[in-house]
């Protein structure tokens, strides 16, 4: 067994392997705020409470109607998803075509009152939510024992991360999309009904949010503020990633994981501050993020 | 952002004409200062305000013509809005005692603004033993537990069950600090070894690479020297990665009863874990959480909310006989003077350096099969007598301990 920086090779791929489980659940709520920047140009706070919500919605279906976790997993990100609409419709629609700042203060608000009411009625210590039968148990990989939860985490998340990928940069209706975001006024010349499409995209970015927190159940405690520590880390994400891009966010989500990972090994209390650190690098060198497009 | 004080004034009943107390104004203003919205607000939070309330009621203050006030606030566990909290209420706002304030980094700092003001600091949530030790205060009683507590109740009894490897998964900050070091000390006296340990940044969500580090350690032992959701995440996780089948122990160094209820007793069977109050005692414990329960959430009162009532009960006996609550130290002098009695806690003392004796427990969670339902959780395994239970009062180097 050989030795990197003073730390055995198996504990640091088992290291690597955590940081990118840890990766997916940023990629998945990433996306689904790039998708929500890129089309809407809303910059979406309540992400975080939408996570907890669908998190919630699973816990719901099984203590109230006995729907296990495969059900959840479907329905979580219809239903939230629909709210999400409905929050478009209501709320959103009426800002666009003021300043971002008005779309971040009300989604920030949401995401306050979402999160003050579920404290309220279910406190802060959170509840209960198991791993589904089927998922339990674990595979021993020699460097570490990995649930085999957590590898159908980050296949599934990966999965659904380039779906979501193709479904927009690769298909007419993305194109669509791509096209009502650039101009709205010609698309709608076209015949297509512009408003609708905006408030479908806002229901897949916060159904996205919602599947995250479904998966997220099992392993995380189920509580009103488990979104809100982690949506911070998501944005930093967003942003080093490049606003509004889909692949960096999924890219960066990844890395992030990764880095993230490394430094849990190494300095473990800088392990919270390490991807502000790397935010703000890039910040300096290429202020669009990564991959974003430069303004 | 979330800088909305959530005030809370519940004002208790004009005297009538009898012997009315002398107090600095009148009133005697309670702040209850703590996590009102964060992982910390189910074990204290409003549950505290609601326990400090019925020590009023149950002192019958309004009968002996004493007009008492409860404020509330949420520290939102930085010690910077705590302090600032704290130095408004006892400048500006005219409160005479703060009670609870879990996380102990925000306690020290109110414990020094307490000495500074010379009010009175009666310590329920934070569990630093260090109040009592290097910085205690004439102006500070800490009532319910510390780290030396924790680690002396399930440290001891998990060394001499033969758990004598110890590696520390340590929230980053002034608590989990102490109780990683009172614990570690505990484990090298009763002759095990610590094999290392880990700090994690507070509050944390993902704990399986500290875990990981854990067991790569190879000790028998892994002390969770953290709290509330973090504790909760730590074991819902250790048991994904199969840390217990591998032959290696979890030691919850500070479980509260709510905890328990969040994790479900399937994952958390087995657990044991050190406090100085269950509901489920005798005959007081369980009419005081009777009461209790429809006031917070149907939820059963923790040790830390328990321990606010008897400490706001003790602190009005003593200004009774007072007969005043403008010197905060002479409270402070006059509650240690006075043997405490209350129903959760029975009878103790509070010693020089503001320790509050009483009895610990080390207790057992409950499997689901034992369990009769919601909020039946323990099973005790031993008492810790009160001259057992505390650290000795030479080895806290508390500068009012005099030779």
């Amino acid at each position: 067994m050989f030795q990197i920086f003073g730390i055995p090779s198996q504990a640091l791929f088992g290291q690597l392997l955590l940081g990118l489980i840890n990766g997916s659940f940023y990629a998945l709520l990433s996306l689904g705020l790039a998708v929500i920047f890129g089309m809407l140009n809303v910059i979406n706070f309540t992400h975080g409470a939408q996570y907890m919500l669908g998190a919630f919605t699973a816990f719901f279906l099984l203590q109230y109607l006995g729907l296990g976790y495969w059900w959840a997993i479907v329905i979580a990100p219809i239903v939230v998803g629909i709210i999400g609409m409905i929050i478009e419709r209501l709320f959103l629609k009426r800002l666009q075509n003021l300043d971002h700042l008005y779309g971040l203060l009300l989604t920030f608000g949401l995401a306050l009152i979402i999160e003050g009411v579920f404290r309220n009625f279910f406190g802060s210590s959170g509840l209960p939510y198991a791993v589904p039968p089927s998922l339990q148990g674990g595979t021993n990989l020699g460097f570490m024992f990995l649930p085999n939860y957590r590898a159908w985490v980050v296949i599934f998340s990966l999965a659904v991360c380039l779906a979501t990928w193709f479904l927009i940069e690769r298909t007419k209706l993305g194109a669509y999309l791509r096209a009502a975001t650039e101009n709205p006024t010609l698309v709608r010349a076209f015949g297509i009904n512009v408003p609708r499409l905006i408030t479908v995209t806002y229901g897949v970015g916060v159904g996205l949010a919602a599947l995250a927190g479904v998966m997220a159940a099992p392993i995380y405690n189920v509580s009103p503020q488990m979104g809100a520590n982690l949506i911070i880390v998501v944005f930093a994400v967003v942003v080093i990633g490049g606003m509004g891009s889909i692949m960096g966010a999924i890219v960066t989500g990844f890395g992030l994981g990764l880095i993230e990972g490394l430094t849990k090994v190494f300095f473990p209390q800088a392990a919270n501050t390490a991807i502000f650190v790397i935010m703000a690098i890039v910040l300096l060198v290429r202020p669009a993020g990564l991959f974003g497009r430069r303004i | 952002m979330r800088k909305l004080i959530g005030y809370a004034a519940v004002a208790l009943a004009l005297g009538c004409a009898a012997a009315q107390a002398q107090n600095s104004d009148g009133t005697i203003k309670i702040g209850v200062l703590n996590d009102m919205s964060g992982l910390y607000s189910d074990l204290s939070g409003q549950g505290s305000v609601a326990a400090a309330r019925m020590a009023v009621e149950d002192f019958g203050a309004a009968a002996k013509g004493m007009k008492v006030e409860i404020v509330s606030a949420d520290h939102q566990n930085k010690p910077d809005v705590g302090s600032n909290i704290a130095r408004t209420w006892f400048d500006v706002d005219k409160v005479d005692v703060i009670v609870d304030v879990p996380t102990s980094s925000v306690a020290l700092a109110v414990n020094e603004i307490a000495r500074e003001k010379n009010k009175v600091f009666l310590v329920s949530g934070a569990a630093a033993s260090d109040l009592t030790g290097p910085k205690c205060s004439p102006n500070t009683v800490h009532w319910t537990y510390d780290t030396w507590a924790l680690a002396n109740g399930t440290g001891k009894a998990m060394v001499k069950t033969g758990g004598d490897t110890w590696f520390f998964i340590t929230a980053d900050y002034a608590f989990g600090k102490a109780l990683e070091r009172d614990t570690a000390e505990v484990v090298v006296a009763n002759g095990g070894k610590v094999l290392g340990s880990v700090r994690h940044p507070f509050p944390g969500t993902d704990f399986s690479s500290f875990l990981l580090q854990a067991q790569a350690s190879k000790a028998k032992v892994i002390g969770l020297a953290n709290a509330g959701g973090d504790t909760i995440n730590s074991v819902k996780q250790a048991a994904e990665f199969g840390i217990t089948q591998g032959g290696q122990n979890l030691a919850g160094l500070l479980v509260f009863i709510t905890d328990v209820h969040a994790l479900g007793l399937q994952t958390a069977q087995g657990l044991a874990l050190t406090e100085s109050f269950y509901w489920d005692q005798n005959d007081a414990t369980r009419a005081f959480a009777k009461r209790f329960a429809p006031q917070f959430k149907n939820n059963m009162p923790t040790m830390v909310q328990a321990g606010v009532y008897a400490a706001v009960l003790h602190y009005l006996k003593a200004v009774e006989a007072l007969k005043s609550d403008a010197d905060g130290k002479a409270v402070v002098a006059k509650m240690k003077e006075l043997p405490t009695d209350d129903p959760l806690f029975g009878k103790g003392t509070i010693r020089v350096d503001g320790r509050h004796l009483h009895d610990m427990y080390l207790f057992e969670v409950k499997k689901p099969s034992e369990s009769k339902g919601p909020w039946d959780y323990y099973k005790l395994r031993a008492t810790i007598p009160a001259a057992e239970a505390f650290r000795p009062l030479k080895d806290g180097g508390c500068p009012l301990v005099s030779g």
